[in-house]
């Protein structure tokens, strides 16, 4: 009998799998800032209540208060939206987490704009930008509900600062429970021989979706997921662009210094190619439901394709 | 094994002997242990004023050397920090990292010469390191970067940020079921900041009463006095208000400084916050109370004038 797919939010296979490692990692300590129903740390709190702290609405207080418990040797996983948490908590991430190399992973919630009604205010399309440019920070961005479960087994057992950016939607699962993340290194899901498109994290469904669409118009697509930011598969890149003519980046953010800038700062060294960055074109986002958000910022299927042909014209 | 009493007069010396051949070095060890050694490590006022005299040495010649730091603060801090290092905290210099320790984070990162100093008092590392302060490669970085081996427990710097991180080791103590206290050095500039009061918040609502603060009040800070640039003041009513058990003393005076140490250990259910009535520069009365002083060194003649003062 096959499995059944989880097309759960990526936050809830985080909140999930928090509480399953509680119970035999008792390094474990979870802190969140008011959020805790919403990034789902609510879980493992109920079950270790002596292991999760509230620290309220302050999200900078969460990385101070978090830094010092991992300081005392503990795993700490912080959690809040994802705005709060690498926006105004920033600078404390910087100087407290990642700069003293303190065991703390920031696994925060609601990244990009499909956190949808909320509006501008709370959809960050910069945290890759601003997570990346910290000195040895690592930055994740699972794909689905298995990929994000995977990357947890990687985190904790590593002993250092990590970034991973969980989505507030469900999202149709991508791999299945076999798949095994491994740190720098990409996965390829579809083997095309015209364009390859890199993505990651929330719209690695529609990407591979917008691949079927462009083979319907005669265009073969590859589509590689990196889920693994920083540190980059960079070799996995070089070898793509050496395969395709034209190379497309494309992710729930900011073209401007994100994902594909990570990928176009690698090829611009090693391996200088056309990459069309497709995302979030430096603009803000806004209110309604996630879809139609996606559909307007052309980061559904229909969208992603559509963009592809236009620049292959 | 114990002395086992033998019939004789003479053989009694035969028996002992080697008991105390055996057991002396275990007493001896027993007596160094960690255990013991916040006894051992109780100064006297005079030997604490005596010690903080010598440390305003080190401070200034350490920035004056390197021509680059911070000395102001360091002289408002160092009679609380000598008499919470030499006084009261609780830790083993053979064992940086023995898991029972008191520890202490400096929030205001840039009163380091000050901390760096006292480590190196307690020969966490050669003297001979102060005078490399500021300089490439040199551990003692221009504002503390974390290093267990030397007793430095967190890189800090960035105001506002040490007292949350302070309450993170307090309550990983609680998680661990330990006793080990949590201090940290406050000052008026970096409570402008407004993440010091999450953090103040914090730690009166988890009731941390392994928590307690030392709190520099200077009035100075760099653009100006803070009554002038941005009042802070009253700042005793401020922590009482945010549940906080407070303490006020004169921040220069030795006895009242372990007086409120010992008193924060009584406390029970709330953070205590010592706060410290100080001046800028104390110790040199060129140097007293001048917003100048908070972070350019010392020139060669003030310099000269400084040792002259400490009786260096």
């Amino acid at each position: 009998m096959s499995e059944q797919p989880l097309n759960i939010a990526t936050r809830s296979a985080y909140g999930k799998k928090l509480a399953e490692l509680g119970k035999t990692h008792p390094e474990i300590v979870v802190l969140d800032a008011d959020l805790s129903g919403s990034t789902k740390t609510n879980i493992f709190a109920e079950k270790f209540p002596e292991r999760f702290f509230n620290v309220g609405v302050a999200e900078q207080d969460l990385m101070g208060t978090a830094a010092g418990i991992a300081q005392s040797g503990f795993t700490v996983f912080a959690s809040t939206f994802t705005m709060f948490a690498t926006g105004r908590a920033w600078e404390i991430v910087r100087q407290s987490i990642v700069y003293p190399h303190m065991n703390v992973k920031i696994c925060s919630s609601h990244a990009g704009i499909t956190v949808g009604e909320d509006g501008a205010s709370h959809q960050i399309i910069e945290d890759i930008a601003l997570m990346r440019v910290i000195p040895t920070m690592k930055v994740l961005v699972p794909a689905d509900a298995h990929q994000t479960m995977s990357m947890m087994d990687f985190l904790v057992n590593d002993k250092g600062p990590a970034f991973m950016r969980l989505g507030r939607a469900d999202v149709p699962q991508v791999f299945d429970s076999s798949y095994q993340f491994k740190m720098g290194k990409g996965d390829v899901l579809r083997e095309g021989k015209d364009v390859c498109l890199f993505t990651t994290g929330f719209v690695t469904r529609a990407t591979l979706d917008a691949a079927e669409l462009l083979a319907s118009r005669g265009v073969s697509a590859s589509v590689v997921c990196l889920g693994s930011i920083k540190p980059m598969d960079e070799d996995l890149i070089v070898n793509m662009a050496g395969r395709h003519d034209t190379l497309f980046s494309v992710e729930e953010h900011n073209v401007l210094a994100g994902f594909g800038s990570a990928i176009a700062e690698v090829l611009c060294e090693k391996r200088p190619s056309r990459l069309y960055r497709l995302g979030m074109q430096d603009e803000f986002g806004q209110s309604a439901p996630h879809p139609i958000l996606l559909k307007h910022y052309k980061l559904d299927a229909q969208g992603i394709a559509e963009s592809v042909l236009k620049k292959l014209k | 094994m114990l002395a086992v009493p033998t019939k004789t007069q003479s053989s009694r010396t035969w028996v002992y002997a080697p008991v105390v051949f055996l057991w002396a070095p275990r007493v001896w060890l027993f007596l160094n242990s960690s255990f013991l050694l916040s006894m051992q490590q109780k100064k006297s006022i005079s030997e604490l004023q005596e010690i903080a005299r010598e440390l305003r040495v080190h401070i200034i010649t350490m920035v004056h050397k390197a021509k680059s730091g911070h000395f102001g603060g360091p002289f408002s801090a160092i009679d609380m920090l000598t008499a919470l290092y030499f006084y009261k905290l609780n830790y083993d210099v053979n064992n940086s990292t023995w898991e029972d320790r008191d520890r202490f984070v400096l929030s205001a990162g840039h009163t380091c010469a000050a901390l760096y100093s006292i480590l190196s008092k307690l020969g966490m590392f050669p003297k001979e390191e102060l005078w490399n302060f500021r300089q490439l490669g040199s551990p003692l970085q221009g504002h503390p970067k974390m290093k267990l081996e030397y007793g430095i427990e967190m890189s800090t710097g960035s105001l506002g940020q040490g007292l949350s991180i302070a309450n993170g080791m307090a309550l990983a103590a609680r998680i661990q079921k330990k006793n080990y206290r949590v201090y940290s050095y406050e000052t008026d500039g970096g409570a402008e900041e407004g993440m010091t009061w999450e953090g103040i918040m914090t730690a009166a609502h988890y009731k941390l009463d392994n928590r307690c603060v030392l709190f520099d009040l200077n009035n100075v800070q760099i653009d100006g006095f803070m009554s002038d640039i941005m009042n802070i003041e009253p700042v005793t009513d401020k922590f009482c208000a945010f549940n906080w058990h407070v303490i006020a003393v004169d921040g220069h005076d030795m006895k009242q400084l372990c007086a409120a140490l010992d008193e924060a250990e009584t406390i029970k259910g709330k953070p205590t916050a010592i706060i410290c009535k100080t001046i800028l520069g104390k110790g040199v009365s060129i140097f007293e109370n001048k917003p100048k002083y908070h972070g350019t060194p010392p020139t060669d003649d003030e310099f000269k004038t400084a040792l002259k003062e400490l009786g260096a």
